[in-house]
């Protein structure tokens, strides 16, 4: 395999604003907000700022791209799945800037996105390329002398609101199954990480999408997210984020004008470890569940249960890998954790080591910020959890 | 209903026509209980709410009125008949299948019965009751029997070196709240997809109709469902409506009724658990008929599109678009049938409408007809309440229709006819999908090329080329935008 391209760990930021109908915007409020380096906490660059009346403006684009007799409308399905391979291409080009991009806004190690996410952002695209084009409806067997058939039809404006842990590839999760089906998209990307999907929404423009079928406002949950989720315009959201706003996503589509809703929420995986395991692979796979991405993802084994024949010498050697586990700067190939996404998160998981230890789990390493700077946290292991502590029962999204 | 398929039974021409089934009169009715656990219990609270027959407005009989203290006795039973390891859990997907059709040869048993307790808790004529809403029944529950051994789950080629499987399983206990206008029938469009699939139900009939409902209760444990597997709560929906859509332990919630209350379920729904949801709910639908329609065809899709069961279907027919060349002829054509159409005691074999389902129904009828009158519809016959005849209306005709009047907007669920005229194909696209609704449409017109432009433009889940209400288990049903979410059979 060719090496890792050196990254720039100083890229230029060329897209900032909010993209409709394949161009920049500044917001109606002329509103800006400061994307951060979760590895300094020194502000990157401001961002155009999206609240209610772009999320208005954003959708109106996507409606009348949505047009029946739209160059949208009336592009062959095969066609769309061209689209979506040519974005592919020119994700692959740019694929050393995007990582570098991601990895300056959300602070995952370079060499991990770089291999990881682009590689699954390009894959997710083809693969929903080749589905464009075999969406099948069914003829039916009617009682009676009917013709009955099924056809399967893009449901409309899709909201999509995605989160901060692979920006990225949340992005290309939505958008693969959206376009290649004929919708038409009005994204929220997240406060804490716009930059990268924006520099996608250039490639979308260069792919040779039709104005107004992907439009993409960088903004706040309450503002622009809120105005998502309760558009009478918008035929469906999709969400990914935490279950407390997943609530308040279904309650606001119940409320508005029932527009179809999917929710990827969190989760506190088990993670169950038998004695007849393999247990060096155990260790392995059970330590990169967890601690892989910083800790912050949705599917992160945040329960390892251990059979007890094995339990102290699996915590031991678990215990090794972590205080092995090399945190530092991102851009540094050697690093395998970089920092958490922000001062919230960084703060709320001090929060809940600390609870750790006043409900009497054994913090057997680590613990503490792991830097003087940056939202660090050092590999942390408890052992001696009971179900019932808070550890057991939350989701920390943390090392 | 519209499906004209002469008297050809499976490919055999019928010998001889059989004589039309007969009501039981002084039907007395045995279940009036709440049923959990393949048992009958009163109401924790003590309370009792009455079911009245809409022709005559006398009470049938008192219901044990159910709460949410029986929702929550309910759900722990259909819990525990979920619960890994139980006999529902344990047994093989074609035996489940094979309790489905003893269910369907129970209601073929009972068919009589069954007819006559929804015509004295709807008022539905007695004669469609039997050979559509229990023919419906029937053949949903043998068509689902079918399917619970045929859901397949995937293989799928991951990259690198994993087996990745999908396997479809069981949601749960699943809540369903049926309505009044189809009570039997609805019930089993819930019931037949969940059971066939493994689930457990709490399932809260209307309160307007229970009665056939419970007497399916009594069938469930006869046919040998385990106790636990189908759990029936009589009740209100501010009540044990909501303590269903807000329960913690119910998995999934299927609702049909009105739009208004949709949302209150899908709220509640999201405000509790993130229970899945799906609603079927209101129509305007938009029957569109072109000069060059087969005209007896149309006038007689139309009009039974919009007066079967007295009005209340949620497909009902309730924008009729007529291109301006027919519409003079299609309008005098609707008269004569709505003249001729025969209102009266649903138990009488030659009666064709019954009364509307309550008091609240009637009201809001008439009043949606009165502003038919003041917003400048001309009024073509019907148009009032047949005098001292409880709830019964008149077939009720609108000609010049315009899209702003309340009669073309609002879901009227009544006996009323309201016809527009249109002059493209182009103009009547955009006027029919401009609604929130988006359940059903028709179209009637000889042409190949706008049946099939309409059928794709028509933002609506089922459209109907030259037929109407051709609603079979075999077809999904459901609505775009505000008309529902997800889809059943």
């Amino acid at each position: 395999a060719s090496p890792i391209p050196a990254p720039n760990p100083r890229p230029d930021i060329a897209y900032n604003k909010i993209f409709i109908n394949n161009e920049w915007h500044d917001a109606v409020s002329k509103k800006t907000f400061p994307s951060i380096n979760p590895a300094t906490g020194e502000v990157i660059c401001q961002v155009a700022e999206g609240a209610k009346a772009d999320v208005d403006k954003a959708v109106k684009a996507a409606k009348a791209a949505f047009q029946l007799g739209s160059p949208w409308r009336r592009m062959d399905a095969s066609q769309r799945g061209k689209l979506l391979n040519r974005l592919a291409d020119l994700i692959e080009r740019d694929r050393a800037y995007l990582a570098a991009l991601e990895t300056l806004d959300n602070g995952k190690p370079y060499a991990i996105s770089y291999l990881v996410d682009l590689d699954m952002v390009v894959k997710c695209l083809r693969y929903f390329a080749g589905w464009s084009d075999k969406f099948h409806g069914k003829t039916i067997p009617l009682d009676g002398d009917f013709f009955c058939y099924t056809r399967l039809e893009p449901v409309g404006v899709c909201g999509q609101i995605i989160p901060w842990n692979f920006p990225l590839l949340m992005q290309a999760w939505k958008l693969g199954p959206a376009l290649a089906t004929g919708n038409v998209v009005v994204m929220k990307v997240a406060e804490q990480t716009p930059l990268s999907a924006l520099y996608v929404a250039s490639l979308i423009k260069e792919a040779g999408f039709p104005p107004g079928v992907v439009n993409i406002i960088p903004g706040y949950g309450p503002t622009a997210g809120a105005a998502i989720a309760s558009h009478m315009d918008i035929d469906k959201v999709a969400f990914t984020g935490s279950t407390e706003v997943g609530h308040l996503i279904q309650k606001a589509a119940a409320e508005s004008n029932l527009k179809r809703v999917t929710l990827e929420l969190g989760g506190k995986s088990p993670n169950i470890i038998m004695s007849d395991a393999d247990m060096d692979w155990a260790v392995d796979q059970a330590h990169f569940a967890l601690f892989f991405n910083q800790g912050q993802c949705c599917c992160a084994g945040s329960r390892t249960y251990v059979q007890e024949d094995i339990y102290n010498e699996f915590v031991e050697r678990s215990v090794e890998k972590a205080k092995a586990r090399v945190v530092g700067n991102p851009f540094d190939f050697k690093t395998e954790q970089g920092p958490q996404v922000d001062e919230k998160q960084f703060k709320k998981i001090l929060g809940y080591i600390s609870t750790g230890q006043r409900e009497g789990a054994k913090l057997l390493c680590g613990g503490n910020p792991a830097a003087d700077r940056g939202y660090f946290i050092q590999p942390t292991v408890f052992g001696d959890v009971q179900d019932s502590m808070t550890i057991a029962r939350e989701e920390v999204s943390a090392p | 209903m519209a499906a004209l398929n002469g008297a050809v039974e499976n490919g055999q021409p019928d010998k001889k026509v059989p004589p039309l089934p007969r009501p039981l009169r002084s039907l007395e009715v045995k279940y009036t209980k709440i049923f959990i656990n393949n048992e009958w219990h009163e109401s924790t609270s003590g309370k009792k709410f009455p079911t009245y027959n809409p022709s005559t407005l006398e009470k049938i009989c008192d219901i044990e009125e159910g709460d949410k203290p029986d929702v929550d006795n309910a759900v722990e039973a259909a819990r525990a008949a979920f619960q890994r390891g139980s006999p529902w859990r344990q047994m093989d997907a074609p035996s489940r299948g094979r309790l489905l059709h003893k269910l369907a040869d129970l209601l073929e048993r009972d068919r009589v019965i069954l007819a006559t307790l929804e015509t004295m808790d709807t008022g539905k004529p007695f004669l469609q009751a039997y050979f559509i809403d229990l023919e419906g029944c029937i053949k949903t529950l043998r068509y689902y029997a079918g399917w619970a051994d045929k859901i397949q789950g995937r293989t799928i080629p991951v990259d690198e070196n994993f087996v990745c499987f999908t396997r479809h399983e069981p949601m749960g206990v699943c809540g369903a709240i049926t309505p009044w206008n189809f009570p039997l029938l609805m019930l089993v469009w819930k019931m037949a997809p969940a059971l066939c699939c493994g689930n457990t139900l709490v399932i809260k009939p209307a309160e307007q109709t229970p009665l056939t409902s419970l007497y399916v209760g009594s069938l469930i444990k006869e046919v040998g469902f385990p106790p636990g597997v189908v759990n029936i709560v009589p009740g209100y929906g501010p009540t044990a409506g909501a303590a269903i859509s807000t329960h913690d332990s119910i998995d999934k919630i299927a609702f049909t009724g009105s739009t208004k209350v949709g949302k209150l379920i899908k709220e509640a729904a999201s405000k509790s658990n993130l229970k899945r949801v799906t609603l079927e709910l209101g129509g305007k639908n938009p029957c569109i008929v072109c000069a060059d329609a087969d005209l007896d065809l149309a006038v007689e899709c139309a009009h039974q599109g919009v007066f079967f069961n007295q009005g209340q279907c949620c497909t009902a027919a309730s924008r009729v678009f007529v291109e301006e060349q027919i519409y003079p002829e299609f309008v005098k054509r609707s008269v004569e049938f709505a003249k001729k159409r025969l209102v009266g005691d649903p138990f009488d074999a030659r009666t064709e409408q019954g009364p509307q389902i309550d008091q609240k129904q009637f009201d809001k009828i008439l009043e949606l007809i009165e502003s038919g009158k003041k917003e400048g519809a001309k009024l073509e016959c019907g148009g009032l309440a047949i005098e001292d005849r409880g709830l019964f209306i008149k077939p009720t005709v609108f000609s010049e229709v315009t899209d702003n009047m309340r009669i073309a907007r609002e879901e009227i669920f009544g006996p009323v006819q309201p016809i527009m005229k249109f002059k493209s194909i182009e103009e009547v696209i955009r006027r029919a999908n401009s609604t929130e609704y988006g359940l059903t449409a028709a179209v009637f017109t000889k042409n190949l090329d706008i049946a099939l432009t309409l059928a794709s433009a028509l933002q609506s889940g089922t459209v109907w080329i030259n037929c109407y209400n051709a609603l079979y288990a075999q077809a999904p049903f459901g609505g775009f935008k505000m008309s529902g979410n997800g889809r059943e059979l």
